[in-house]
Parts: structure tokens; sequence; C-alpha cells
């Protein structure tokens, strides 16, 4: 599936050279521990700027999902309808992001699957995370 | 005055009642016809033409000569271009008319320069800020402009304008690369974050408290569709694009088997982009007293906040923990229990915002898991839960302003076939979803 490339900036750089090393960082604020993703200047929990990436266990569970049939990005028309689920991290359920889980047919995505992330080429060279349902 | 006045904003807890709490009033409205979109010839349907009529309609309303108004809050933004779509570059590239129509000001926008060089009569307004927000930040403006002096009789008008072309596709949608914040979505999703988050939440509110998303929703937009068809002739063309054009109603099969659009929501889940402008007007209480109609009495407003979402994408807890902070500071500002609120007409735009709007507000005893009960049961306007009597953005089309003028005539008594049949004093209305959603408390008495 063609996704929208990312364009890195100053904050996310180190987190998309460490997705081309097949690496899923996520932001620890050192005040109180805890994690945070996507970065942010100022942890959400305590509002310290004492933030620094770290690498995630790459494990997590799926939310829930959407099928996107009529969306709005034109990259992605030729794909749908495509899933979007939203995997919770193991390590801190509180911290989510979205997958394609690719290979699973739209619907029928497999709600409460344990999942591990993936890394996937986009144009360009990027590698990008995505979740695969671990079987 | 270019930049945005935000004194007058209500938007965080421990404010206590509003001091102007009862001392300002809504007087009068007035709303055009309510179309598609302009078809590109028709003068007299330009959003120019219908912000006029809208403006006289609601003086006439009110039986207050143009001469009389001093204040005219006019939010520019009409949901032409800025978010992608081809609107965005459609505009400056067409072809203009003469004057007035000589830009896109008049066509498909408006602002209180081209409406006071425009409207007959409207040549005494002395507070005109530039800088206007959208329809429920504006009502809030607008009561504080009054309460606080700037004028003594204000107009709000507020108009959407619908473009041709897909609904917000082309323009940065047509970017293959994910810039900025939407590096962190846009590899894997789609764009209207409101439409998605809903999509999660409500899945999610049916794992945790049982029931399904067809059961929770179609109940809903039913009634939204049947309450936007309960006009009267006094209602002019209907203020309502289904009163106007149609189809006229919407089963639980048909809304069941719509095509889907970010499944599980389907096509009857969004409301539909409207050409069309509605106006409002407010005065002190005093003032009001000696007006055509029965004032409906300001008690508070609120302006909600953004706060940062948790993460990627925010979850059911988000939404509830949001949407019940909303819920206590408009209860703080207008000194009111879920109890005391008679009519709650809360926004729309997606059907996914109602049941938790619903919850959050506790309206008419409502828990958190217990929408899903609520709807089960008679929720029209001639039953003991008139939920949403005005039918909101779903049942008249993209006005914005629907929510607003079922209240006005709901507490005057004036509803017609939409008229609840339980007690009607005080309404709670809203624009927005969420933590930036904006509520404006109204009472039919000022204490
Ligand atoms: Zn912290």
């Amino acid at each position: 599936m063609p996704k929208l490339i990312p364009v890195a900036d100053e904050q996310s750089k180190p987190f998309w050279d460490a997705a081309n090393e097949r690496r899923l960082l996520v932001h620890k604020c050192t005040a109180c521990n805890t994690l945070q993703f996507p970065p942010q200047p100022t942890c959400r929990d305590c509002g310290s700027a004492k933030l620094e990436w770290t690498q995630a266990s790459g494990r997590g569970h799926i939310l829930t999902y959407f099928v996107v049939h009529d969306g709005r990005f034109g990259r992605r028309m030729a794909d749908q309808p495509y899933n979007v689920a939203v995997i919770a991290l193991d390590e801190d359920p509180r911290v989510n992001f979205y997958a394609n889980l690719p290979g699973v047919p739209p619907h029928q995505v497999p709600v409460g699957a344990a999942v591990k992330v993936i890394f996937e080429e986009v144009e360009g060279g990027q590698l990008v995370p995505d979740w695969q349902v671990v079987r | 005055m270019t930049t945005r006045e935000t004194g007058w904003r209500r938007d965080r807890l421990g404010l206590r009642v509003w001091p102007h709490r009862g001392k300002v009033a809504i007087v009068g409205w007035g709303m055009s016809p309510v179309d598609r979109r302009w078809d590109g010839v028709s003068m007299d349907k330009t959003l120019g033409a219908y912000g006029i009529l809208a403006i006289q309609r609601c003086l006439e309303d009110a039986g207050v000569k143009a001469e009389d108004v001093d204040g005219l809050l006019v939010c520019p933004e009409t949901g032409a271009g800025a978010t992608g779509g081809s609107s965005a570059d459609w505009g400056p590239t067409r072809p203009y008319f003469a004057p007035p129509y000589d830009s896109e000001w008049g066509l498909s926008r408006l602002n209180a320069k081209w409406l006071t060089q425009n409207t007959p009569g409207l040549k005494n307004v002395k507070y005109a800020p530039e800088q206007v927000p959208a329809i429920g930040e504006e009502m809030g403006m607008a009561a504080e402009a009054v309460a606080t002096g700037r004028c003594k009789v204000a107009l709000l008008i507020y108009g959407m304008n619908n473009f041709e072309g897909r609904y917000r596709q082309g323009g940065q949608n047509e970017d293959d690369h994910a810039r900025g914040d939407r590096q962190w979505s846009a590899p894997w999703s789609t764009a209207d974050w409101l439409q998605l988050s809903g999509a999660v939440y409500v899945q999610q509110y049916c794992q945790k408290y049982g029931g399904t998303w067809e059961e929770l929703l179609g109940p809903i937009v039913v009634n939204q569709h049947r309450n936007g068809l309960l006009k009267q002739p006094s209602d002019y063309e209907g203020w309502g694009y289904y009163a106007k054009n149609g189809p006229s109603g919407l089963t639980y099969e048909e809304y069941v088997n719509a095509r889907p659009v970010i499944w599980p929501s389907r096509i009857w889940d969004c409301d539909r982009p409207c050409h069309s402008v509605g106006a409002f007007l407010f005065t002190t209480a005093e003032r009001a007293r000696d007006m055509r109609q029965k004032p409906v009495y300001v008690m508070n407003h609120n302006e909600g906040s953004a706060r940062a979402q948790r993460s990627s994408q925010q979850v059911l807890e988000d939404a509830e923990e949001g949407r019940a902070w909303v819920a206590k500071m408009v209860y703080e500002g207008s000194g009111w229990r879920p109890q005391d609120v008679d009519i709650f007409n809360p926004y729309d735009g997606y059907s996914m915002f109602l049941p938790l709007s619903l919850e959050a507000f506790q309206w008419h005893g409502v828990k958190k898991g217990e929408a899903k009960d609520l709807v089960k049961g008679d929720i029209s306007v001639k039953g003991p839960h008139p939920f949403s009597s005005g039918g909101g953005n779903l049942g008249n089309g993209r006005t914005r302003t629907a929510m607003y003028i079922d209240s006005i005539q709901q507490l005057r008594g004036t509803a017609g076939p939409r008229q609840v049949r339980v007690k009607a004093e005080t309404a709670i209305c809203a624009y927005a979803p969420g933590v930036a959603a904006s509520y404006i408390c109204l009472a039919n008495s000022p204490s």
C-alpha cells in the first residue's frame, strides 16, 4: 500500500532514523518516568521538558479499528477500503499507534489480538512502522 | 483591529457563575434558504444576498430597525478553502462580476464590511471586530459584547458555503508527503480526525457498555432527520436542507444500509455541507423587555479549550473525560444542575458526538454507558425525552444554526410541530464537539 511519506523534522529525526534501523522509539519523561508518543515539547502527565527517546518493546494489542472507504488522501484512494487499527503498546497501553495491518483483509481485524511491530518501506526508501498480528 | 479578542472567553474551571447571567437576551433570529451550493449565476442566491435576507428576517422577527443595530459580528470562515479541497484553489481563479461581487466577499464569504455596505439601513454599526470565531464562540462573543457595553444591539451572522468538488479532497490532501503533525497519523490513516475519532470511541463504547453501533446511532440519526422536517410556515423555507429539498425522512433500514465512509460510520452519520446564512440579534435584558418577542436570556457561555491528546489517537476514556470537563464548566457558569436542563441541542457534525455529549451533561439523568438505553425508548419531540429537538446538522444540513433556532423557538413556545410536550424553560445548545466545543445556556426567565 503506498503510504504517505513522512517528512522528518528536527524533533522527529531520531524516530525516523531509528525506524530505518527497524527500531521503534517513543519519548520517555525522565521526571515522571512515563512513555509519551507522538513526541511533544513537554510531558503530558507532569509538564516536564525532560524527554528522551527510548526503544519500545514493539509489542501491543489491537484496541479497535475503522475501515477507510471514502477518505481524503489522494495517495490512498486506490487502496480503499483499507483497515486502520489502533494499537495499544504493551508496556503502557495509554501509548497508541496507527496500523494498516498488512495482510489482514478489510473488516477482518481481530480486535484484542496481540501484534508486533514490523517496518515497511515507502517511496524514497524510508522505513515506516506498521503492525502484524502474532499468530 | 486584526488580532482576535480573547479576554471574553470562558474556557476554564473556577470562573463561577457568569457575572452577566440573565442580563443579555436573544430577541430575534433569521435564516436564509438552505441550498446545496450556489449555482454560480443567481445573484439573489449568493452568500451575500442570503446574508442580507437573513438579517432582514432577523430584524423583522425582533421588530428592530437596521438603523438601531450598533454591533455586527460576522464569522469570515464559511467553510471555503483552508483545509484542503478544490475550494482552496477555485475561489481566486474564477471570473468576478460587477460590484459588490468583484471578489469572493459576498459570493462565498461574508464580513462586516461587505454587509454594512450592502444591507439597507445598516449604517450605525460602531462595533464590528474583524476576527470573529465560528458560531459557538461567536455566540459567547456577542453576548459579552452586549454585556460589557461594547454595543447595545448586536447582530450575529454565520454563513456556510459549499464549493463544487468532493468535500476536502484536493489541496493539502493531495500531497504525497505527511508533513508536520501529520507525520504521526497520515502514513496509516486519513484526514478527518473528528470522524475517525468518533469511529474509534463509539466502537470502544459498544465494546465496553454493550450494544451495536447501529443500535446506538441509528435511532439518533433517524430522530435528527424526523425533527429536521418538523417545520411550519413561519419557518420561511424551513431552515433546513431536507425540509426544503428532501428526501422526506430517513428510516432505520436506510441508515443501516447506507454506504460506509469511515466504517462503521455511514454517509448519514455525516452532516451535508450546504449554502446558507443565519442571523441572531442580541441586546440587553432591559431593552429586550419592550421588543416584539419574548426574550430568550443568555445564562452562560463556555468556549471549551483544546487540550493535547494523550497519544496518536484519542480513545474512549479521553473523549469521556474531555466532555465531562466541558460539562462541568458549563454547569458551573450557569449555576445549573443536569436536572435543570429542559432542551438539549448538542453539536452533531458527526452523529458519533451525540451519545457522549448526552452522557457528559447527564441530560435527563443519563450517565456513562446509558445513552444506549435512552435511545431504545422514545426520544422524539412528542415523548418524555425530546433529545436534540432541533434535528441538528444531520437533520437540517450543515447550517450550524439549527441548535440555536430550535432552542429559541422552544423557549418562546413557538416551535409548532417541533414544540416539546415537556417543560421548555431552559436550553443548552452547542457548536463543535469534545473539548473544543462552545456551549450557550438559554432561559425564558432571567433568574
Ligand atoms: Zn512527566
